[in-house]
């Protein structure tokens, strides 16, 4: 029955990163951001919080469920904190989701016990290629049948963590088709290079990796023989990345709102002022109605429903909403909006890049 | 509870025949009662009125819950997330031909807002128990009182046990089939004291048949023009002194103009909108669906495919504006959906019917003015409905409030200023 009442156990991981975001995320963003690299303790009391672990259900070793209306409202909060870090967490969580969504028995028994234990697991994807016209179901990359197993070749783009990962899930078309394949950091012919710098999420660590002739079992192929219907992990992908969007937009909405209630100008708030007041006014009706897009999208993932346009259409309209959101609000700050002492450009600079982060998160 | 977006059988069931009459119904003379502006559609009407009388589409005026097992848990209440559902289908069918749906409509949604249950049951019941078609409306405009309700000039006098109405409303939807086609009721919103402002406004129940209550015109419209909008006169009317709806008593001027508190007649007005703005979204959406549907079905026979698996910066602009017309009228229908639950649930949702009518509102009038150029030729003839539809849909962007008064009362909530504050 309809309801957008999320359920006790979903306010209680909200109400948790709520606080995380405010007490950790908040307290370090934008010094993590200036740095170019995040507190070393962030990523271990970020995962202390079971982020990955509350996901896997007790067959892998996890301790909750798989829900992607759960991992939305996860995401919106962490974004909201900080989106570099949001982005670092779930860079293990791209992994580990992609094999419990798509992986065989086996690969699902062999790889996600580790997830639910204490220590951070340095796992992260690679999807995106360094090309203008970059188009996930049309990789460049390659995989080739050798008989034995697959060979890969190609660069990736934006890697997460890569400098420090241990397992990759990399994609790659093999006949044409996007497919994913498990491959550890130590594979020869896989190397990482340079960090890459963007213009937001400067805190997160993102190289490009290069693959020469990288030779895989057959069993890494994600999925076995069969593979993945990759729609479907990209429709995750698309609807973690519109709630963490979300959250970016929540933020940078709520900040220049209390910014114009208390900005006096010519003897009033500007607030006041229906100019303000309505572009407010707009943004909050903007995040609302993303936000029950992408909670629509989610809750057709967890009842398999088809949801491909959905997803496009949640992931299309966040994209649009973040940067009209944060852009607005840098406009509501005026001079102040383009200054580093305060947080909106850093947000707007984020909110940028949702374009493009294609397969960074996954719910 | 959990977040679900699964309509209950039930709702499901009641939309799909609301779908079927509206194909089946409404359709076919959808382009006659366009051009026939003044035609009541009867066969729609009385075809409708055995279903209306046994269900009011209004939530609102859903039945009083009778004392059962106390041991029973209660079952959560769905009128407004069902009337949301009806009103879409009906819309899609022809939004002014669903203006005409027999019922309490903004009248029975004033009473089940404002009224006392003494007066729910005097006023509602006729919605149920008349062998013939009924309806209700509400009279709030004036020639010089739009969004600014506080500028009404009609006059509410006490005299003894009467009041006594004197002043002219307009575009009132339903007025003449509330007040000559039926013994329906009109809700009029009068001023006891116009020094008062808002704090002297209160609704009155005025019945189908009162002496000095005069429907004067009906007005030519751009669209739903199966839809009456009624001008209706009062002369030294009179009612009873019952039929004041809520707190009947006269504040004192010293008191509250001071206060900056919305006094409780205005709030009664408001509490109404939180039940209606929903309403009105939805039936925008219907026709913003109808919109969407036709585009794509000619789409579809001129060979212009729309694909969902392709990045953005590889899609046409026929896809890009396609994709981008279909989320803002999913964003526009699940802000609806939200408000409408709210209302269920008994949570205040003044932020959010507001917010859906804004989103709405503008979705509608974008989605079918864009659909009339994407057509073409096809768009603007008269043969096919889309022109009709841009026609129909701009009106949801005006009544119940227009876009603009609506993000004025969300920036109100949000930033926590009165309505002296920001203007």
């Amino acid at each position: 029955m309809i309801s957008f009442s999320p359920s006790e156990e979903q306010a209680l991981i909200v109400d948790t990163l709520k606080r995380f975001a405010k007490d950790r995320l908040r307290s370090i963003f934008r010094e993590a951001d200036e740095n170019g690299e995040l507190p070393a303790d962030i990523l271990s009391k970020g995962w202390e919080l079971g982020l990955v672990g509350s996901s896997i259900p007790e067959q892998y070793g996890g301790f909750g469920e798989f829900s992607a209306v759960t991992g939305a409202l996860a995401l919106e909060e962490l974004a909201w904190g900080d989106l570099a870090s949001a982005l670092a967490l779930s860079a293990p969580a791209s992994f580990a989701f992609a094999i419990l969504a798509a992986g065989t028995e086996a690969q699902r028994e062999a790889l996600l016990p580790q997830f639910s234990e204490e220590s951070f697991v340095n796992a992260t994807s690679a999807l995106i290629e360094p090309r203008l016209q970059f188009n996930p179901r049309k990789l460049q990359t390659t995989a080739t049948s050798d008989g034995n197993g697959y060979v890969l070749n190609g660069v990736k783009s934006y890697v997460p963590l890569a400098n420090s990962a241990e397992h990759f899930l990399i994609y790659a078309a093999e006949n044409g088709q996007t497919q994913a394949f498990i491959v550890p950091a130590k594979t020869v012919g896989l190397s990482v290079g340079e960090r890459e710098k963007l213009m937001g999420v400067r805190a997160l660590e993102v190289a490009r990796i290069t693959l020469d002739n990288v030779k895989v079992a057959a069993d890494a192929k994600l999925g076995g023989e069969a593979g993945i219907d990759f729609g479907r992990l990209y429709a995750r992908s698309q609807v973690a990345l519109a709630a963490l969007a979300i959250g970016v937009a929540r933020g940078a909405y709520e900040y220049a709102l209390d910014y114009a209630r208390n900005r006096q100008t010519f003897g009033e708030a500007i607030g006041q002022r229906q100019s303000i007041a309505f572009m407010l006014a707009e943004m909050l009706v903007e995040i609302d109605g993303a936000r029950l897009m992408v909670w629509e999208a989610a809750w057709k993932l967890d009842n398999n429903q088809e949801v491909t346009r959905d997803a496009l259409m949640a992931k299309h309209n966040a994209d649009k909403t973040v940067l009209m959101v944060c852009d607005r609000a840098l406009q509501i700050l005026g001079g102040h909006g383009y200054i580093r002492e305060f947080p909106v450009e850093l947000w707007l600079r984020n909110a940028r890049g949702f374009s493009t982060f294609d397969g960074l998160a996954m719910v | 509870m959990a977040i679900d977006f699964k309509l209950s059988e039930s709702i499901d069931t009641q939309r799909q025949m609301a779908q079927m009459v509206a194909e089946q119904m409404m359709r076919p003379v959808s382009r006659h009662f366009d051009e026939h502006e003044h035609d009541i559609p009867w066969d729609y009407i009385n075809a409708m009125w055995p279903i209306m009388r046994q269900n009011p589409m209004f939530g609102a005026v859903d039945k009083p819950e009778t004392a059962t097992d106390p041991n029973k848990p209660k079952k959560p209440k769905t009128g407004n997330v069902r009337m949301v559902h009806l009103i879409e289908a009906l819309s899609w069918g022809d939004a002014g031909m669903y203006l005409t749906t027999p019922g309490g409509a903004l009248g029975g949604a004033a009473v089940a807002a404002a009224g006392t249950s003494d007066q729910k049951n005097r006023f509602l019941a006729r919605f149920g128990d008349s062998e013939t078609p009924v309806w209700g409306s509400m009279a709030m405009t004036e020639p010089q009182a739009g969004s600014d309700t506080s500028a009404i000039r009609t006059t509410a006098v006490r005299d003894g046990d009467s009041w006594i109405l004197n002043g002219e409303k307009i575009y009132c939807t339903g007025g003449r089939l509330s007040l000559e086609e039926s013994q329906g009721l009109v809700v009029v919103w009068a001023t006891v004291d116009p020094k008062l402002g808002r704090a002297g406004m209160k609704a009155f129940v005025v019945e189908a048949g009162t002496p000095g209550m005069q429907v004067t015109k009906l007005e030519h419209k751009m669209g739903i023009r199966a839809s009456d909008t009624a001008a209706v006169v009062f002369t030294d009317c009179r009612i009873p002194f019952d039929n004041v709806l809520g707190n009947p008593e006269i504040p004192k001027a010293e008191a509250t103009a001071a206060s900056a508190d919305a006094p409780k007649g205005f709030k009664g007005a408001m509490k109404t909108f939180d039940a209606t703005r929903p309403a009105v979204a939805a039936s925008a959406l219907g026709i913003a669906r109808a919109a969407l549907e036709l585009l794509r079905e000619q789409l579809s026979i001129a060979g212009i495919p729309i694909r969902d698996d392709v990045p953005v910066n590889e899609m046409s602009a026929i896809e890009r504006d396609v994709l981008e017309l279909e989320a803002q009228h999913k964003a526009a229908w699940l802000l609806t959906l939200k408000a409408a639950w709210m209302m269920d649930s008994g949570e205040a949702n003044t932020v959010e019917a507001s917010a859906c009518k804004v989103k709405a509102g503008e979705a509608a009038t974008v989605i079918t003015q864009k659909a009339v150029e994407l057509l073409g030729p096809l768009g603007y003839t008269r043969e096919l409905l889309a022109e009709k539809w841009m026609r129909d849909a701009k009106i949801n962007d005006i009544f119940e409030g227009t876009g603009q008064i609506n993000r004025l009362i969300i920036a109100r909530r949000i930033l926590g200023f009165s309505s002296r504050e920001l203007k």
